[in-house]
């Protein structure tokens, strides 16, 4: 594994993007940082650009209007960087499957490198998520 | 002002234009109204009986689109709701944005939605739908 | 004038798109506000008609996390509406206790983010924290912390044991001291007084005008509260109060919200206490042709569900009007003639549906050139609260 995608792992900057979400997703995301579940004794910090992120939580079902931007977005971030689908809208839609506004699932336009269904996914189910992720990274099983 | 007295005044403002009363239940009235008497029954409302403007909600009924204008008389806890037949293809009604602003985004849903033109709103861009959804396609009619 | 993608602050939504609020400011005055809605449409509405009436009280709680059972509450109402028949005691006190948990939630909510705009992240991380054993309520309720299917056409979805009430009330009971120390925080600070005071005015008539609701109208002094109003549920079998404030400003609407949080504890205890024994749920099989209109108090203000039913499994029309779309829209009222600084607390203060909020950018009223982004809004708000802290030697 190349030198930089090593380093991120040991203080995962994340960056946090809605695809067009109920907001619940991104308010446990939130809840990560506050005093109970305290991600930053993780490493992992929340970063307002994406241009500084190792890691991009998306949350949400892709909605039409989002979708070039969310790609202007992915295209603006520094690799190696990892897309992390959080909430089962990001996972595949969920309710919202048939919805004509939300044609498509976001991993039809972003390579999703893990996947943390729940509707929404506790903080502890996010947190355990990202710690595999940057196990898998490090090359553990 | 008392539940009765609304009903009774929309009577007589409506005259010959009111199509159908239903008293369903202690807080749910129903008037059906041609589309040329609304702006002057919503104004009355709005001013006189001191209803607030709650929303509005469209639908398609394959033969014409039936728009319910909701208005809720807080003090006594009634919903008004006053429904206007629009045969279709003359989907058209006068704007109320001239007797409230809270009447411009709804006006404006209804016409991305249901494909609704409503006269004294300047062309409205899309509210909730993007800019390049496909003219024409209106995502809540059946037709 | 071309569009532009702005960044945005920490922990919002989407960076690169276009402003869900753009101000244009001429010096530091913003003269112009334009707001662009739909980055998270999904048409509900549309798909409401694919689904049968039980699924879609389980998908209209995923329009909006923070008032979950808002919308599935207001959608039970316009069932029992058009079947013109009420639920089951025992359902009607559930249903009003978990609404009113989930008011204190998104208060709290809302308390953490209009003090990190302001630059008390203490503010911040204390309500947040505090929120999380109303979360722990839920979660031993429910099964859930957010999402909660609890409403049911009809009834209750799951009972409430009585087991878990003494551990429940003995929650709520602990959660007043710490209201009182928020309650003392925000209304004897003369920096966050200075901050809110007078910023932001809605006035009566703009009440009117834009239609508002919730506690953003009964911060302008409009006494309206659907619950009282058109009661429903076990509303009009608890002793509670309607919180209003005179003000109009963004002070105001702290201090209604804050209120509330003391009536909604106040609330939910009556209800556990009160709880008749029985069953929770009518056993609804079809529902006929009709028209049926459900409103509910949501922690934002009313939530209207109109549904239209032909005689089939699914809606033939269900729409779905959330307090937000009415109150959003008066920040055109709100924040014009403000200045930049006092922006985001004024788009806040109406407590949009979260995700709305912190879209923000500033445009050169005369130029059309973006200026700043969310996250410089945000900034420049802290900033502003420290130079006063640091003007009252505090």
């Amino acid at each position: 594994m190349s030198l930089r995608l090593k380093a991120l792992t040991k203080s995962i900057w994340v960056y946090h993007m809605s695809t067009g979400s109920c907001n619940n997703c991104d308010i446990e995301i939130i809840d990560m940082l506050t005093p109970r579940f305290d991600a930053e004794r993780f490493g992992i910090t929340l970063v307002g650009s994406v241009r500084h992120a190792d890691a991009i939580l998306v949350t949400g079902s892709l909605n039409l209007k989002a979708v070039p931007r969310i790609k202007q977005v992915y295209e603006q971030a520094a690799k190696p960087c990892v897309i992390i689908a959080i909430g089962t809208c990001s996972c595949g839609q969920g309710i919202f499957k048939n919805g004509p506004n939300c044609p498509n699932p976001v991993d039809s336009i972003l390579p999703v490198d893990i996947y943390i269904p729940g509707c929404p996914p506790k903080p502890e189910a996010m947190i355990a998520g990202i710690v595999k992720l940057i196990e898998k990274l490090n090359g553990k099983k | 002002m008392k539940r009765e007295t609304i009903i009774q005044n929309i009577k007589i403002r409506s005259g010959k234009d009111l199509l159908d009363f239903q008293d369903k239940s202690k807080n749910r009235i129903y008037f059906t109204v041609n589309k040329t008497i609304l702006p002057q029954i919503a104004k009355y409302l709005f001013n006189d009986a001191n209803a607030r403007f709650s929303t509005a909600s469209g639908v398609d009924t394959r033969k014409a689109v039936e728009i319910l204008y909701h208005f809720a008389v807080d003090d006594i806890g009634l919903f008004i709701s006053l429904r206007v037949i629009l045969e279709k293809p003359n989907l058209e009604i006068d704007s109320l944005l001239g007797l409230f602003k809270c009447a411009e985004w709804i006006e404006m849903e209804m016409h991305e939605m249901l494909g609704v033109n409503f006269k004294g709103h300047e062309d409205p861009k899309h509210l909730l739908l993007k800019d390049d959804w496909p003219k024409g396609n209106y995502p809540l009619r059946r037709d | 004038m071309a569009r532009k993608i702005i960044p945005i602050g920490p922990y919002h939504p989407l960076q690169e798109e276009p402003e869900f609020f753009r101000l244009h400011v001429d010096g530091e005055t913003v003269v112009d506000i334009d707001i662009e809605l739909g980055y998270n449409h999904r048409l509900v509405e549309k798909i409401s008609e694919s689904k049968n009436f039980d699924q879609v009280a389980f998908m209209v709680e995923r329009i909006c996390g923070i008032c979950s059972t808002s919308h599935p509450f207001a959608y039970v109402n316009a069932i029992d509406d058009l079947l013109g028949v009420k639920p089951p005691e025992r359902a009607l006190y559930i249903r009003t206790a978990i609404a009113e948990l989930e008011r204190i939630h998104s208060h709290l909510l809302w308390l953490g983010l209009a003090g990190h705009f302001l630059g008390y992240n203490t503010v911040w991380m204390w309500a947040w924290r505090y929120r999380e054993p109303v979360l722990d309520i839920f979660e031993r309720v429910t099964g859930n912390r957010q999402n909660y299917g609890m409403m049911k056409p009809g009834g209750a979805r799951r009972d409430m044991l009585e087991e878990d009430f003494p551990w429940i009330k003995k929650t709520l009971k602990d959660l007043i001291p710490k209201l009182d120390m928020f309650k003392g925080a925000i209304m004897d600070d003369p920096v966050i007084r200075m901050r809110t005071e007078g910023v932001g005015v809605l006035t009566k008539e703009d009440a009117r005008d834009y239609g508002l609701v919730g506690p953003t109208a009964r911060a302008s002094g409009v006494n309206i509260d659907i619950r009282r109003d058109d009661p429903y549920a076990a509303y009009d079998k608890v002793e509670w109060q309607v919180c209003t404030h005179e003000g109009g400003d963004v002070f105001s609407k702290a201090v209604v919200r804050i209120l509330e949080l003391y009536q909604s504890i106040n609330i939910v205890i009556q209800c556990l206490d009160k709880m008749p024994k029985g069953p929770i749920d009518s056993g609804i099989k079809d529902i006929p042709p009709g028209e049926g209109i459900g409103r509910h108090e949501a922690p934002r203000g009313e939530v209207v569900h109109y549904i239209m039913a032909d005689g089939g499994n699914s809606p033939a029309r269900h729409k779905i009007r959330a307090p937000s779309f009415m109150n959003v829209a008066s920040n055109k009222k709100a924040v014009i003639g403000e200045t930049i600084s006092d922006a985001t607390i004024i788009l806040a203060a109406v407590d949009p549906c979260y995700c709305c909020t912190e879209r923000m950018a500033v445009v050169d009223y005369k130029t059309g050139k973006k200026m700043m982004d969310g996250q410089d809004l945000i900034k420049l708000s802290q900033e502003k609260t420290e130079k006063i802290k640091n003007k009252l030697g505090r």
